[in-house]
């Protein structure tokens, strides 16, 4: 049973991967900004559902609520604010500029490939099923909420004073006259 | 498990979003792929968090304020730049080219 279930996880991995991968290449490459929007709302969801398959449920569902939710309304409220629903004849730079940006790729590619190849050290490692276990005691939420508010209490209330700097400098840059 | 497949899949979305930022000329699309490298960075962070402890989720939940922030600003400037050029696109707003 555990076998088949360990199969089942890496099977889900790959879809969702694939799916992924197939919606982030469609937001970059479609013309429209309205269609690239809703192709990275997939992306993200996709993202979401990587994060509940590596143990992440918590944040799995902050993905959906900030991400797919809140970020993205923004980013299509602005585009229907603007009026660009219409990709226009030069939203992509020009053969030179696609080959140099195509070369770029490849390489930083060709150098993230070594990622795969990565092992955590093996004194700091936890034991396999170490995150489950500790959800198991601490719950899904408490897991990240115990740490969050004791060992990063400090970075946590600057995250605030960051959120109202942004409030501020939108609301400053949104005024009319500027 | 699936450390080393996570991060792969974590390196080709960023590059993909590396690349957007590289051919697009629509500032909004531009923002978005630049949204699109923060998640494959923040996949990065879960994989690792389920070998090294807990403390790589914190880190993700603080990149996605850093983004929420970044979104913001980011979006009212584009804006700003709008009423001022009444265009998006990055190859008229050229004020720093030499």
């Amino acid at each position: 049973m555990a076998w088949v279930s360990a199969h089942l996880t890496v099977l889900a991995f790959w879809v969702f991967a694939g799916v992924a991968i197939v919606s982030a290449t469609m937001c970059v490459t479609r013309r429209n900004p309205v269609a690239s929007a809703l192709w990275l709302v997939v992306t993200l969801f996709q993202l979401a559902a990587l994060f509940v398959v590596l143990d992440a449920q918590f944040l799995a569902v902050l993905q959906v609520l900030v991400y797919a939710g809140a970020i993205m309304v923004l980013f299509l409220f602005v585009i229907m604010l603007l009026n660009l629903g219409q990709g226009g004849p030069h939203d992509f730079k020009s053969a030179i500029g696609l080959g140099v940006g195509a070369v770029l790729a490849v390489l930083l590619l060709l150098q993230l490939s070594v990622l795969r190849h990565l092992e955590p050290p093996a004194a700091i490692a936890l034991p396999p099923g170490a995150m489950a276990a500790q959800q198991a005691r601490d719950g899904l939420v408490g897991t990240v909420a115990r740490p969050l508010f004791d060992a990063y209490l400090i970075p946590f209330e600057i995250t605030s004073l960051l959120l109202l700097a942004a409030i501020v400098g939108a609301v400053v840059l949104a005024m009319r006259k500027l | 498990m699936l450390l080393g497949p996570s991060l792969a899949v974590s390196a080709v979305l960023f590059t993909i979003g590396v690349a957007g930022v590289l051919v697009r000329r629509n500032a909004i699309v531009i923002f978005m792929c630049v949204e699109l490298m923060l998640n494959a960075v923040n996949l990065t962070f879960v994989a690792f968090a389920q070998r090294l402890g807990v403390a790589g989720q914190i880190f993700v939940f603080f990149v996605m304020a850093v983004a929420a922030a970044e979104a913001a600003v980011g979006l009212a400037i584009v804006l700003a730049i709008y009423r001022h050029r009444e265009t998006v696109d990055l190859g008229n707003i050229n004020l720093l080219k030499g």
